[in-house]
């Protein structure tokens, strides 16, 4: 199979278009013939993931794009970086990590992007719409975007997002055609309670699950009897995309594409069909905490990062409330989302229970944690399994209102009531 | 001793060899894999704790996190990458880690996928040969103590 370009394409290729975009324009080039693309698609957005920075070798990637003169030919956002640009000095981040990671997002902001410096691109004014083609890095960005916006990316990783972006083009794989958006494995809920269903703790937990049995086939979620809100499908996939490598769920009667289960699957038959019920859950949400006791030093919250809806359900429970003066208690978000719940008045009852805000990056992105900071609890899966491994802390995984009762009594506690049931 | 031949297809064509590092569990490396030393850091995965630089890192493919390609460049650069991976289907984000490599420091690594029945084939221990065809070479020496 060969892969054909337009003659627009090869004058990028040949660097008619500058050493820039014939880097990206080679790398694309090579990607796509990897992957059996047959030719290449124009783009109408980016999201770049390329900004987490990691070491050396992505710096260099970033500086040599940018010193040869690179400029995104589409409207590109910006992930998360590694590093809060103003507020780093009030935690531990050393400062040649800071000095290295400003340079990658000066790096980035030169290329023409919109320096938005969040993983939940799509809760920004730069959100795509149904059917757009897209090329977005950031697994839990990726997973919304194509499941409950019906917008279409590949799974896209760091290096090549910006790649695309310098180009306008993606290769025809994947997701980005209607043939490859078909679910593949079934999952059917049994018996699990309506008021679960509701509570915003069920959908991180079974995001997990769901990771893990669909691999990186696409999952369709059957027997849901709510209409769970973004922010709840914003946590599902984030979960899923981290215990698994999903880059698109359907949830019947919920999402775009799957008004109904025929059309979820595209009139072909499961692969697989898994029941899911309260022993498969209660497993899971047990796998996410990595504890030995009900210590607690600190609690994260905004993995992916906190929306505005999210700062409405947390003031009130905060309000009036201390947090124990031993235990922190950090919400990761965007600047646009931290403004807005300022304007709407929800950050005096955060600032009075003794809340700390981060902006641009997030815990896993950063290394602001202080030594001191042994035992973390959070109510994102995402956060949750990526925490042993990138900050080697320990971990409870926990609901909003668990983690802000954790926060006021300095140790762990949990409401078990929906999970006993 | 025993020996194997397993035909694999490259999709980053290259010669490498050693010992092979084998899990039937995909890994995502952003979060399981320490650049610094070539270390698999997912507690949660049957690998975690070993050593992977240097070896012939076999899994079925990545996942999760978009950042996996980054990392395993930071290790490319660093030395403490694999010295090849084996996987059970091109796999986009290894591709382009080995990819980018070539253009920042001409280093690319191997990377060749093979069939799902001759990656069950493969054990922890395995020495390893791979050639440019992605023609796999397999010695075992069966009184050694499978880990």
């Amino acid at each position: 199979m060969t892969l054909a370009l337009t003659d627009k394409d090869r004058a990028m290729l040949r660097g008619d278009h500058g050493p820039a975009t014939k880097m990206a324009m080679s790398i694309l080039v090579r990607m796509a013939e990897i992957s059996g693309a047959r030719e290449l698609l124009d783009i109408t957005g980016a999201h770049i993931d390329s900004t987490v920075y990691i070491g050396d070798a992505g710096l260099e990637f970033a500086e040599r794009l940018a010193s040869l003169g690179a400029k995104v030919a589409v409207p590109t956002t910006l992930n998360v970086s590694g590093l809060d640009e103003h507020h780093w000095r009030e935690w531990a981040v050393p400062n040649e990590w800071a000095r290295q990671a400003h340079r990658q997002m000066v790096a980035y902001q030169s290329m023409g992007t919109i320096p938005t410096w969040t993983c939940a691109p799509y809760q920004t004014e730069m959100r795509p719409s149904f059917g757009q083609q897209i090329a977005w890095g950031e697994s839990n960005a990726i997973a919304f975007a194509n499941s409950v916006l019906g917008a279409r990316t590949e799974r896209y990783p760091d290096l090549f997002d910006i790649c695309c972006a310098i180009t306008g083009r993606v290769p025809a794989i994947g997701l980005h055609l209607t043939e490859n958006r078909a679910g593949k494995l079934l999952l059917r809920l049994k018996d699990i309670p309506q008021a679960l269903q509701e509570s915003d703790n069920f959908y991180p937990v079974f995001g997990h699950f769901m990771g893990k049995v669909a691999f990186d086939r696409i999952p369709v979620i059957e027997g849901i009897n709510v209409i769970p809100n973004e922010d709840q499908l914003k946590a599902l996939g984030a979960a899923g995309a981290s215990s698994g490598a999903v880059g698109m769920f359907h949830m019947v009667g919920v999402t775009p594409e799957a008004p109904t289960l025929e059309s979820a699957f595209q009139g072909k038959t499961p692969e697989e069909t898994i029941m899911v019920g309260m022993d498969e859950l209660r497993q899971s949400r047990q796998e996410l905490t990595h504890s030995d006791d009900d210590s607690l030093d600190m609690v994260v919250l905004g993995s992916p990062h906190f929306s505005l809806a999210e700062f409405k359900l947390l003031a009130p429970l905060v309000q009036g409330k201390r947090k124990h003066p031993r235990v922190k208690f950090l919400v990761t978000s965007s600047r646009a989302m931290v403004s807005l719940a300022q304007r709407a008045g929800l950050l005096d009852a955060l600032q009075s229970f003794g809340a700390q805000l981060t902006v641009d990056t997030c815990i896993l992105t950063s290394p602001m944690l202080p030594d001191d900071v042994r035992h973390l609890m959070t109510n994102s899966a995402k956060f949750a399994y990526y925490t042993p491994g990138l900050l080697g802390r320990q971990v409870t995984f926990g609901s909003l209102k668990d983690c802000v009762a954790s926060a006021v009594d300095g140790k762990i506690v949990r409401d078990e009531s929906l999970w006993n049931g | 001793m025993e020996r194997l031949t397993l035909t694999g297809k490259p999709f980053i064509a290259g010669i490498a060899s050693g010992e092979a590092l084998v899990s039937r569990e995909s890994l995502s490396f952003w979060g399981g894999y320490d650049w610094k030393t070539g270390e698999i850091i997912d507690r949660r995965h049957p690998l975690s704790g070993m050593i992977a630089k240097g070896k012939i890192l076999a899994i079925p493919f990545t996942r999760g996190s978009s950042t996996t390609t980054a990392v395993l460049l930071e290790a490319i650069r660093t030395g403490t990458a694999p010295s090849a991976i084996l996987t059970t289907a091109t796999d986009f984000f290894f591709a382009l880690a080995s990819i980018v490599a070539t253009e920042l420091y001409n280093s690319p690594i191997p990377l060749v996928a093979v069939s799902e029945s001759d990656f069950q084939k493969l054990q922890t221990g395995d020495l390893i040969e791979i050639d440019n065809s992605g023609r796999i070479s397999v010695t075992r020496n069966k009184d050694a103590p499978r880990p």
